[in-house]
């Protein structure tokens, strides 16, 4: 299968990593990657923050480079929950029903979904010897309702031990803009998550969107707590080579 | 004080700032919500219908909601059969005016009050304590709330931020009771005395109302105390203030409900107490009986297509306690009658997104999407934070910022001389690999968490030279 990867521009900008091993993945599982180098942004943080009208530039972007692919993967359930779920709306708030209509037609898939639902896998061939916490993030659980495919991938990894992550279900507090907006609010949801995490004695916490992890990361790193955020991805992607 | 309208005295970051540093409310909230949010997992598990149940509350919703037209005339003419009258109040002035002057030509110096947030919504204890009518509140807690001067947080436990030795405390020092203990049953003992004798002796009751029938006329009171059924059938005479938003169109409309409304707000199987009556009935409950019927922004909330499912609203209070911010900001931090989720997208609506203090609740929110999951009449709340904030007058050092990001995301060029201008202006303030400090609107992020920086090679730079290295 030819897959079009969509690496974000969270991803993009500041966890290359991320988009590489999605691809290292793609490629290892017996599949053409693309990169299509026009994409940027899928628009999620101007129709979140309040900008509907700079996001539907964005949205019309989207849709003109994505329209026709065969499969759209991305390492990121908000930016797949954006492009699924809130496209639609944002164009027929904005009165355009044929970009709505187009929007509908896309095939964008986050990708612990594509690799449970469309390739119909969970045993990935991969191998990560460390103690692992996995965290589910919000949009995906939410909105795409991925449920426990990232789980299901994960135990079949390696080498690794995942610890289950207390009351893993509460959001880590992030929300795009909301952790700026509402920095002090924000901060006491990172708490209860720092701490879950901490409990686990985990090394890695992981999840299938960096900007959550951005924040849990960001959280743990502060207080030097010797535990670090990885995406699934990077788990996924690893071999007894690359470790 | 009790009530309290929904006018928010500050912006939500504001008032958060204060009741996140409230240890006691943390802890209490964080204890009474993770129980009830539990509880109701389970009551709500034991239905095979409930997807199907929450269709159909919403679905009466909606028809009644397009219906009003008709129907609160319906309603209007059934209750007046019935022997009632019917008011009909555009804003909260209006709607107090009608209660006071109703209270004051039967000469009342004291009402006993049902739990009501629409009677809270317009302030109505301050109106008529400004008109020397004094309002009890016989709700155990907003009997809490109103003896210690404090404002409801919650629509369902207006005290949820007190525990029982706070309660205590106050009950020793407002009702002199003597209470060696803060069990329960002691605490609500100490109410009971105070309360019976309210119920026996005052006139007139006013209260809300959960539901009302357009056919037959009927007004139904959910409650779990039988507090409220004292004050509906004792008194001689009962005000109720209802929303228009209230009402459904057929009597076996009300089934849903009552299926719908208990195990989303106290996780109970039915709740203890469903008063329903219709106008008035000679030598049995009261022999007058005024409904008035509240507008205060609600038909401007109805023409908005996105915005007016919010109007489905049963206040059940599931949102609230599924909520990741209401559980650590608390009630308070809304400013108004409406907390939480709900409240995020029902206060700006009923006063406009003009209002600058209320405009910031759309986005006290991480939009996780835990309220919609549970919302009975499956308002999409995180949809309508995303409307609210698009209609939001944006600061202009953020709408610069905002634009300016746009732009650069509106071609792959500059969204690359972005990156690397960034990688550049990044310089000094990363040590060790991390930013532990931004200026300005980012200050708060890195007041409690390291902010990653940009590696030296963006994704689509590795990838180039990936394909590079693939093709020599």
């Amino acid at each position: 299968m030819t897959i079009d990867l969509f690496v974000t521009c969270v991803n993009d900008a500041l966890f290359p990593e991320t988009g590489m091993a999605t691809a290292r993945l793609l490629e290892r599982l017996g599949h053409t990657v693309r990169f299509d180098e026009r994409q940027t942004c899928c628009g999620q943080m101007h129709l979140n923050s309040g900008y509907p009208k700079e996001a539907i530039g964005l949205v019309r972007r989207f849709v003109e480079i994505f329209e026709g692919a065969e499969a759209v993967v991305a390492p990121s359930g908000s930016c797949v929950a954006m492009v699924r779920e809130l496209y639609p709306r944002a164009a027929e708030w904005a009165g355009d029903h044929e970009l709505a209509e187009r929007a509908r037609g896309l095939k964008v898939y986050e990708l612990s979904e594509f690799l449970t639902g469309v390739l119909g896998l969970e045993d990935v061939g991969a191998y990560y010897p460390h103690h692992v916490t996995y965290h589910p993030t919000c949009h995906a659980m939410r909105l795409l309702k991925v449920g426990d495919a990232p789980l299901r991938l994960l135990r079949k990894v390696r080498g690794m031990t995942l610890v289950e992550l207390p009351q893993a279900e509460g959001c880590c507090g992030f929300g795009g803009t909301f952790s700026v907006k509402n920095p002090e609010t924000s901060a006491a949801m990172l708490a209860d998550k720092v701490r879950a995490v901490m409990d686990t004695r985990a090394e890695v916490c992981t999840a299938g969107d960096n900007s959550c992890l951005m924040h849990i990361g960001g959280g743990l790193s502060r207080l030097r707590s010797g535990a670090r955020a990885v995406h699934l991805a990077e788990i996924l992607a690893g071999t007894e080579a690359s470790a | 004080m009790s009530g309290g309208g929904i006018h928010p005295a500050q912006p939500f970051r504001e008032a958060a700032k204060d009741t996140l540093a409230d240890a006691q409310m943390r802890r209490n909230l964080r204890h009474a919500t993770t129980t009830i949010r539990e509880k109701r997992q389970r009551a709500v598990a034991e239905l095979p219908d409930w997807e199907a149940l929450r269709l159909a509350g919403a679905a009466i919703k909606d028809e009644a909601l397009s219906r009003l037209g008709e129907l609160l005339p319906q309603l209007e003419e059934a209750v007046t059969k019935a022997g009632g009258k019917v008011h009909w109040a555009r804003d909260a002035e209006e709607a107090c005016g009608i209660v006071a002057e109703i209270a004051a030509s039967h000469g009342a110096r004291e009402i006993v009050k049902v739990k009501s947030i629409a009677t809270d919504e317009i302030d109505l204890n301050h109106a008529l304590e400004a008109k020397g009518i004094h309002a009890v509140e016989t709700d155990l807690a907003e009997l809490i709330c109103q003896l210690g001067e404090d404002r409801p947080s919650h629509i369902l436990v207006p005290a949820i931020h007190r525990n029982r030795a706070e309660v205590r405390d106050l009950f020793r020092a407002k009702l002199g009771a003597d209470l060696p203990t803060d069990e329960p049953a002691a605490l609500a003992g100490a109410a009971r005395t105070y309360l019976r004798e309210k119920f026996l002796t005052t006139k007139v009751a006013v209260s809300g109302a959960n539901f009302a029938v357009a056919e037959t006329g009927t007004v139904c009171v959910v409650e779990s105390e039988g507090n409220g059924r004292m004050c509906l059938t004792l008194p001689k005479v009962l005000i109720t203030v209802m929303g228009i938003e209230k009402l459904l169109p057929r009597w076996e409309d009300a089934a849903t409900f009552l299926r719908l409304l208990p195990r989303s707000s106290t996780a109970e199987r039915m709740n203890p107490y469903t008063s329903m009556w219709t106008g008035v009935r000679q030598g049995d409950g009261p022999g007058e009986f005024h409904l008035v019927l509240l507008d205060a922004g609600r038909t401007d909330v109805l023409k908005d297509e996105v915005g007016r499912q919010t109007l489905r609203c049963i206040r059940c209070s599931a949102c609230l306690n599924v909520c990741p911010v209401y559980e650590r900001a608390g009630g308070h931090a809304y400013g108004s009658v409406y907390p939480g989720p709900i409240g995020a997208i029902l206060t700006p609506q009923l006063l406009g997104m003009h209002d600058g203090n209320a405009n910031t609740l759309p986005y006290a929110s991480s939009l996780c999407g835990a309220c919609y999951d549970v919302c009975p009449v499956r308002i999409d709340i995180p949809e309508v934070l995303i409307y609210l904030r698009g209609k939001t007058a944006h600061a202009l050092p953020e709408k610069t910022a905002m634009k300016a990001v746009a732009w650069a995301m509106g071609d792959p060029g500059r969204f690359k001389l972005a990156i690397r201008l960034a990688r550049l202006g990044q310089g000094p303030l990363v040590h060790d690999g991390v930013i532990r400090w931004l200026p300005g609107m980012l200050g708060g992020w890195t007041a409690v968490r390291d902010a990653p920086s940009l590696p030296k090679r963006s994704f689509r730079e590795l990838w180039r030279e990936r394909d590079e290295v693939k093709g020599a």
